[in-house]
């Protein structure tokens, strides 16, 4: 018995009868002023390399880190300018076009407040809001909505999020109401889980690794003659970054239908996983650039399925921090601090890269090895909260974002009313 | 406490119980020998508390009568279609197929077949309470017979849970003879073996018929619930014993609504006369001569070489050491198959603690161990036995009545869909479960630091749960 695709799980249903439709009210303050505001936050959880999605062509040092792995404006894969000092990866034509329009805007050297390298640590820390890296049970977009309720701007039985995914992303759990939506299309464990499955039995269990390695190298010449015969079911793509494209736009175009609906939710948060990219990074035609590739998709999905909404949405896609500047030993890059907010949607005052930008000197890497982060990405956050769903000054900096008095919100991120 | 107490306790749980839970480690670290023998000295240990589910008998019935029932209403919606494809000429043209067929539809929604959900409800029972366990010893002993006296859900699915309820659950620290008479004699076992439809040649039935005897009973309770292949007896003995065997069935629903699906002798199927096996004369005795040669074969020497093979290949090694199984076969002997002193004997061997964890989890016992480690209590008997079953091992439906494998080789390969099962698992608990808490306090650290590695430095939690699940400490015992 296959559950529906298109429907969200029983758990809002269990909500309370008025939840779905009482959505519509979500941000009262907006509507008065004739507005209908969406926000979709997608996190890229694995650190994404900041300087491999949009690279700093016009720093003088750029290629000295990367050497002949730096993307530049006459590659072979060449990158897109976006202005005379940055460059959009060549995996991201939708992202270029939204920019070239000004419904994109990118955020570069960013950095949350934790200065830390666990992915997991990390994570806490972008989608809780909150300083520090703990335990959190809930997120800042799902706080920013009660803060919206408590103000009087929603309907108290009515704000809701929607989450994407069997797992509700944190950065979207709390005390408001979520519903949650996942895609059919379960991505199985990726190539780089079993690359790194492979390589902890080759250090304990030979016969375990000679066991796993026997199924990559069937999938391996499953994918080459296309056929799945071994596989998995027939309706799926072949593991790798071809699953990973249709499960990103099937994922995100959904999250883009619920919020175009007149009575559904106009929040949502989703994740996506993958950007770990310790070996073999492969920013022009590899691993890194197939997966912007299929961000780059993910987007035009939203984009297409949000239809007139597009215009009144903004999506922040974030990840927890950036890589390290140089290539590592394997052709990779490791954990490291500033790295790039992709901001698009058609409520963006667009077609700007905003930095202040670090350099990239030794002396100016932090610690001597990563992008600093200059940015406090809670500004960029609580610039769209405050004035795309206008949640109020005061909640931000204590609710929210607690403890970010200090942190102004970004201003004239969006469009005037 | 000390690391090697924990250890050896995380040792003692994954070898003979069904994993460590948040706790477990610690609660037993002080003695594990003893936890494992205080987890068979529970009142009514191996016995599961499931009010409600029907017996074998009940469950039987009420998959025959909703057949029936469904049977009855196809018929009657039949008439009543292929009236109306009479009654209306543009109709005719399907005619009598397509009023069969529409029938046979309509029936089947009417009354759907509750022999699923029965199964459902005995697997959630079943889970639940491996999940719930505190070591699971007695719930893996319970597992180890019920794939010893295996039958399968293929064929007799209304029965399957109940059968290991009502068969083996009783009995597994109780005497074998005992679990051998009950799995025997279980309907379930009688059909899932073909048994109800074997007739003594010269039986009142025999004679009046022209079917006759079925060996698949005798044979294979020779071959696989007691001697052992390749062991003592012949082809002859296995002809015999069938003879003797004639006659223990089941009661027809049809012609028993209060008893259908209970065991019966049926005097007019049994073979009359003595018959010799091994060497030994049983006299004609009617049922009585059955029990007598399932009471021998309890206590033959071979049967306890074979069990005493059977008990350390699957909780000890792939090849256990001679002597291990011989001293195991000789306390089954000296106990008259006492399983409570056979299971008692394998904790108490040196092997059970010195040798290194080199058996590879079944997939039911990884499954449930991943979802103990996760904290998990109860679980979707859809989505778990779903997951058994891509694992290739679901649940009381065996590929043969030899049961499930018991050795690395017929399971390594699977590691590609373990590790999709592990992702998948992770990807639902990731959300609430940190991977170094299970590290630290729920294997209290009892993984390689090669492992913690990994853990430590995977890109998401759901990624770090799945090689964690996937690790070789948590796939080996």
């Amino acid at each position: 018995m296959a559950p529906c695709r298109h429907l969200p799980s029983r758990r809002a249903a269990l909500l309370g009868s008025g939840a779905l439709f009482a959505w519509t009210q979500l941000p009262k303050l907006a509507r008065a002023e004739g507005r209908d505001p969406r926000l979709l936050v997608i996190v890229l959880r694995g650190a994404l390399d900041g300087l491999g999605a949009v690279a700093p062509v016009g720093d003088p040092d750029w290629i000295g880190l990367r050497g002949d792995r730096a993307l530049v404006l006459d590659g072979k894969t060449p990158a897109l300018a976006l202005d005379s000092f940055f460059a959009l990866n060549p995996a991201m034509p939708n992202l270029y076009r939204l920019y070239k329009v000004n419904e994109a805007t990118i955020v570069h050297a960013a950095a949350t407040p934790y200065r830390e390298r666990s992915h997991f640590d990390g994570q806490d820390v972008l989608e809780s809001g909150f300083a520090k890296p703990g335990v959190y049970d809930s997120g800042w977009l799902n706080r920013a909505l009660l803060a919206l309720t408590s103000g009087g701007r929603v309907d108290a039985s009515g704000a809701g999020a929607l989450a994407v995914g069997p797992v509700t992303p944190l950065v979207v759990r709390g005390r408001a109401p979520v519903m949650s939506w996942a895609p059919q299309l379960v991505v199985p464990a990726s190539d780089d889980t079993r690359a790194r499955l492979l390589e902890l039995y080759q250090h304990t269990d030979l016969k375990l690794a000679a066991a796993l390695e026997g199924r990559i190298r069937l999938a391996a010449l499953a994918h080459a003659d296309g056929s799945t015969a071994s596989g998995p079911p027939p309706q799926l793509p072949p593991p790798g970054i071809a699953r990973a494209r249709a499960y990103f736009a099937e994922a995100a175009g959904t999250a883009a239908r619920y919020l175009a609906r007149p009575e559904g939710p106009r929040v949502g948060a989703m994740g996506f996983v993958g950007w770990d990219t310790h070996v073999n990074e492969g920013v022009a035609d590899g691993q890194l650039a197939g997966l912007l590739g299929a961000l780059d998709g993910a987007l035009a999905a939203i984009e297409s399925n949000l239809a007139a909404a597009w215009r009144e949405t903004v999506v922040a896609v974030i990840t927890e921090f950036g890589r390290t500047a140089r290539i590592n030993g394997s052709n990779g890059t490791d954990h490291g601090t500033g790295t790039v907010a992709l901001l698009v949607g058609g409520a963006l005052k667009g077609g700007r890269v905003l930095a202040d930008w670090p350099g990239l000197k030794t002396a100016h890497l932090h610690e001597g090895r990563d992008l600093k982060g200059t940015i406090d990405l809670r500004a960029v956050l609580k610039g769209l909260l405050r004035d795309h769903l206008r949640v109020e000054e005061a909640a931000l900096a204590e609710s929210v974002f607690p403890g970010s008095a200090g942190v102004a919100g970004t201003a004239g991120l969006v469009r005037a009313a | 406490m000390d690391t090697s107490k924990k250890a050896v306790a995380a040792l003692a749980l994954n070898r003979f119980g069904l994993g460590p839970r948040l706790g477990s480690i610690a609660a037993i670290a002080a003695d594990p020998r003893a936890a494992l023998l205080a987890d068979l000295d529970r009142p009514r240990a191996g016995e599961l508390a499931a009010p409600g589910l029907p017996s074998s008998a009940q469950a039987f019935r009420t998959v025959a009568d909703a057949n029936a029932e469904r049977r009855a209403r196809q018929i009657t919606m039949a008439k009543a279609e292929e009236a109306k494809a009479q009654a209306e000429p543009s109709m005719r043209e399907g005619g009598v197929p397509t009023a069969n067929a529409a029938a046979t539809k309509m029936a089947t929604e009417a009354v759907p077949n509750p022999g699923r959900q029965i199964y459902l409800n005995e697997a959630k029972a079943r889970i639940d309470a491996a999940l719930g366990s505190e070591v699971g010893f007695a719930e893996r002993l319970v597992w180890f017979w019920s794939n010893h006296f295996c039958i399968s859900a293929d064929k007799i699915q209304s029965m399957s849970g109940a059968y290991e309820r009502e068969a083996v659950r009783p009995h597994i620290l109780g005497r074998f003879q005992d679990m051998l008479e009950a799995a025997e004699s279980h309907p379930a076992m009688l059909f899932y073996l073909d048994n109800t439809v074997s007739i003594g040649p010269n039986s009142v039935a025999g004679i009046n018929r022209t079917r006759g005897l079925n060996e698949n009973l005798a044979r294979e309770i020779l071959e696989l619930h007691t001697l052992g292949v390749r062991s003592v007896y012949t082809q002859e003995d296995v002809s015999r014993f069938a003879n003797v065997l004639t006659g223990w069935t089941l009661l027809p629903a049809a012609d028993n609504p209060d008893h259908g699906g209970e065991f019966a002798f049926n005097r007019r199927l049994h073979e009359p006369g003595a018959q010799t096996i091994l060497g030994q004369v049983y006299s004609e005795g009617g049922v009585e001569q059955g029990k007598a040669v399932l009471h021998d074969l309890a206590r033959h020497p071979a049967t306890a070489k074979h069990v005493a093979g059977k008990l350390t290949r699957h909780f000890i090694a792939d090849e256990p050491a001679p002597a291990l199984v011989e001293s195991l076969a000789r306390t089954f002997q000296d106990t008259a198959g006492d399983l409570k002193e056979v299971a008692k004997a394998l904790v108490a061997s040196d092997e059970a603690w010195s040798l290194p964890p080199t058996k590879l989890k079944r997939p039911s016992e990884w499954v449930t161990a991943m979802v103990r480690a996760g904290g998990g209590t109860t679980a979707d008997p859809r989505r778990f036995t779903a997951g058994q079953a891509s694992l290739g091992e679901p649940l009381w439906r065996p590929p043969s009545p030899k049961g499930y494998a018991d050795d690395e080789a017929s399971w390594i390969d699977g590691m590609g869909q373990r590790l999709d099962i592990a992702h998948t698992y992770a990807e639902r608990v990731a959300g609430a479960l940190d991977p170094r808490f299970v590290i630290d306090s729920v294997l209290e650290g009892t993984v390689s630091a090669k492992t913690t590695q990994a853990v430590v430095r995977a890109e998401s939690r759901q990624q770090a749960l799945a090689l964690l699940f996937m690790s070789p400490e948590f796939q080996r015992r």
